[in-house]
């Protein structure tokens, strides 16, 4: 089968600070008009510049189902604007032979004052499909997303659930032959997602091209054969998905077990550090076998008193689910520290004999004196299938904890 | 089909036969911001009537009562409102086609489709708004009995010169609107100012001979007599203003089209 999508050389070049500036750039040229108007202008000499993608080449075969993946801000959203001409590219060109259908989002143009039905035609159509292909699969739409009853009630009525499994039903029904998508499939409740999983998966025996970005490895690992990892806007890697995947896994979690903030801010709080480290010999160090305790380390710096004062930290698996929320107030009665000004060190230690193998991603709120935010994923570690109980007999479950039994106690 | 993604430029990319495959879509969005419109107020569709209507009447007691301006012998109402119509077409059309980018703003970080397919929505919104009063004037033609002239089959030409101007320009405030976020203070400047300095509220018959050349290069000038010409048939129709204004509106609409379509590609990124 020969190739559908064929990038070359794919580069694009973005204005730092385009966005924030917009605003002003009319008066900053006119100022600097009125200031020198016969000096050349110094402001558009100085603007920052980056290249978001550079070089990317590759190209999809039919009915191929191609992931994407790579850290947040590597280039994966710009090369999916780009494939879904949203943006032109700076340099270099993508051919694409057959009808493209985009799902960077589900919903585009939904109005809230419209009903079911006048949202699934107005949808459809900035989808690209033609009217009378909406009206052909209106009653097969309106069944997937299970809001018949609702047909004629304006979607500003609907549950958040409704709405999101009408959009996604419109997207589903498209026919391109090259489908790009991002993320959506994380929406809805799990037996919706199981809906739309076998979905993509009918998609992908009808024979259609769709190339796919994900955060979750394991939509990745169950959807495509192929993966392109795309690192600081190269491409990486690509080859089959269980090569690519692992590579981008090991390589990810090394260089992410440790986080300190760049900028100290006016908070009442700073970190200075978040490490993990092995619990039995305090190394840094990563993957960690399964029979060995994890800290997660949190180091960081009071500079005005804070009561009541709590952090929590907060395990992700690599699908983007929360394994479990910990806080440092769980073993305290009133459940917050009185913290003196200072420099301070919790250490959070999950015991040896928890974790399955696999990537996990740390969360640590930050107090700033009256609310709290929440630092998602700042750093990755991995656990190895190295005396690992889940290793000898691949058992299901989310953990693989050793706990005590005892015969007729 | 095959498609190309590169760099695109200028008019090189203006894709006629690409616009008219979407023109469903242009269908479904203008047909969403006409039933969203009266959905969600109680007067509805009446809100058509309603302002040209009011305008009108404040323009009858201001204009053509207090300050007695000449009214060409014909009922000063209609003499207002048969410039009224093409004014507030030209009022709607030109602010909500140079917002029509910017108001779309999320559309176009999300999804591909002829970005020009938005301000062409604008332009039939307000041109269904712009029927609506047309028949309202019919109406009130009818009630001071003013028989309209056969001159009316010229009005086609003359509505056809006031989408071009309007379309024109609007183009040109929606590609800069998204650059320069402070055109949205400009915009009702041009909308309010212009209704005074275009005949609207008198007839272009009180400006000197020797101005009139200089003052037709506002397109409107042209338009708007050529209604009270067309549907009144009163002062004759000074020829040399209605193709200045034909020219200067040709020449908005290409160059309008042009910056259009060479500041798009850059509308997603600076959105």
């Amino acid at each position: 089968m020969g190739d559908i999508v064929i990038a070359e050389g794919v580069s694009k070049l973005y204005r730092l600070g385009t966005q924030a500036t917009a605003y002003n750039v009319l008066r900053e040229r006119i100022g600097d008009m009125l200031r020198a108007p016969f000096r050349k202008r110094e402001a558009e000499a100085e603007v920052e510049t980056f290249w978001a993608l550079k070089d990317v080449s590759f190209s999809v075969a039919e009915a191929e189902v191609v992931g994407l993946i790579g850290k947040n801000g590597a280039g994966k959203s710009t090369l999916l604007k780009i494939l879904s001409r949203i943006t032109d590219p700076t340099e270099g060109q993508i051919d694409l032979y057959g009808r493209v259908a985009s799902l960077l989002e589900v919903g585009i143009g939904f109005h809230p004052e419209l009903t079911g039905r006048e949202n699934i035609y107005l949808n459809g159509a900035i989808m690209g499909m033609p009217k009378s292909e909406t009206r052909r699969k209106f009653d097969e739409i309106v069944e997937f997303a299970g809001v018949s009853k609702f047909l004629d009630t304006p979607v500003k009525r609907y549950s958040s659930g409704m709405y999101v499994r009408l959009a996604f039903a419109v997207a589903a029904h498209l026919e391109p032959d090259i489908l790009i998508v991002d993320e959506v499939l994380a929406v809805g409740d799990s037996a919706f997602q199981q809906k739309c999983l076998g979905k993509m998966r009918s998609i992908r025996s009808e024979g259609r091209t769709v190339i796919v970005v994900s955060h979750s490895m394991s939509t990745i690992a169950a959807l495509c054969q192929k993966a392109i990892w795309i690192d600081q806007g190269h491409v990486r890697a690509v080859g089959p998905t269980g090569q690519v995947v692992t590579s981008y896994l090991s390589e990810g979690a090394k260089n992410e077990i440790s986080w300190s903030p760049r900028l100290r801010e006016p908070f009442p709080l700073n970190y200075d550090t978040v490490f993990v480290a092995r619990g039995d010999t305090g190394e840094s160090i990563d993957p960690i076998p399964g029979d060995v305790p994890i800290d997660v380390n949190l180091e960081f710096t009071i500079d005005q008193p804070l009561t009541p004062g709590r952090l929590e930290v907060r395990l992700g698996t690599d699908s983007g689910e929360i394994l479990f929320t910990t806080t440092s107030a769980d073993h305290l009665a009133e459940n917050s520290h009185a913290w003196t000004v200072g420099s301070h060190r919790f250490r959070c230690r999950i015991p040896a004999n928890t974790l399955l193998p696999g990537v996990y991603h740390v969360s640590v709120t930050e107090p700033r004196g009256g609310y709290t935010i929440l630092r998602e994923n700042i750093l990755s570690f991995t656990v190895s299938e190295e005396n690992n109980l889940f290793a000898r007999d691949a058992r299901p479950g989310k953990i693989a904890p050793l706990l005590h039994w005892t015969l007729n106690a | 089909m095959h498609t190309v993604i590169k760099r695109r430029t200028g008019l090189a990319s203006l894709n006629l036969r690409e616009l008219w495959e979407y023109r469903e879509l242009l269908g479904f969005l203008a047909w969403r911001d006409v039933v969203v419109r009266y959905k969600q107020t109680y007067i509805g569709a009446g809100w058509a009537f309603i302002r040209p209507f009011l305008t009108m009447v404040v323009f009858t007691v201001v204009f053509g009562i207090i300050a007695k301006l000449p009214s060409d012998g014909v009922p000063y109402p209609i003499l207002t409102f048969t410039a009224l119509l093409p004014w507030q077409f030209f009022a709607t059309a030109f602010s909500e086609t140079a917002n029509s980018v910017v108001g779309n703003g999320y559309m176009i970080t999300k999804i591909y489709f002829p970005r020009l397919i938005l301000p062409l929505t604008s332009m039939a919104v307000a041109f269904v708004d712009f029927l609506v009063s047309f028949f309202f004037l019919l109406a009130l033609m009818l009630y001071y009995r003013v028989t309209p002239s056969p001159r009316i089959l010229m009005l086609p030409i003359f509505t056809l010169l006031l989408i071009t101007f309007t379309i024109g320009l609007g183009l040109w405030f929606a590609a800069l609107y998204v650059r320069f976020r402070d055109i949205r203070h400009f915009i009702p400047f041009i909308t309010q100012l212009g209704m005074f300095v275009s005949p609207v509220a008198f007839s272009s018959s009180i400006v000197p001979e020797r101005w009139r050349l200089l003052y037709s290069l506002n397109p409107m000038v042209s338009v708007i007599d050529g209604f009270r010409w067309s549907i009144l048939g009163t002062a004759p129709l000074y020829a040399p203003a209605v193709i200045i204004g034909a020219i200067v509106s040709l020449l908005l609409v290409v160059s309008g089209v042009y910056y259009f379509k060479q500041t798009e590609r850059v509308f997603a990124d600076v959105m």
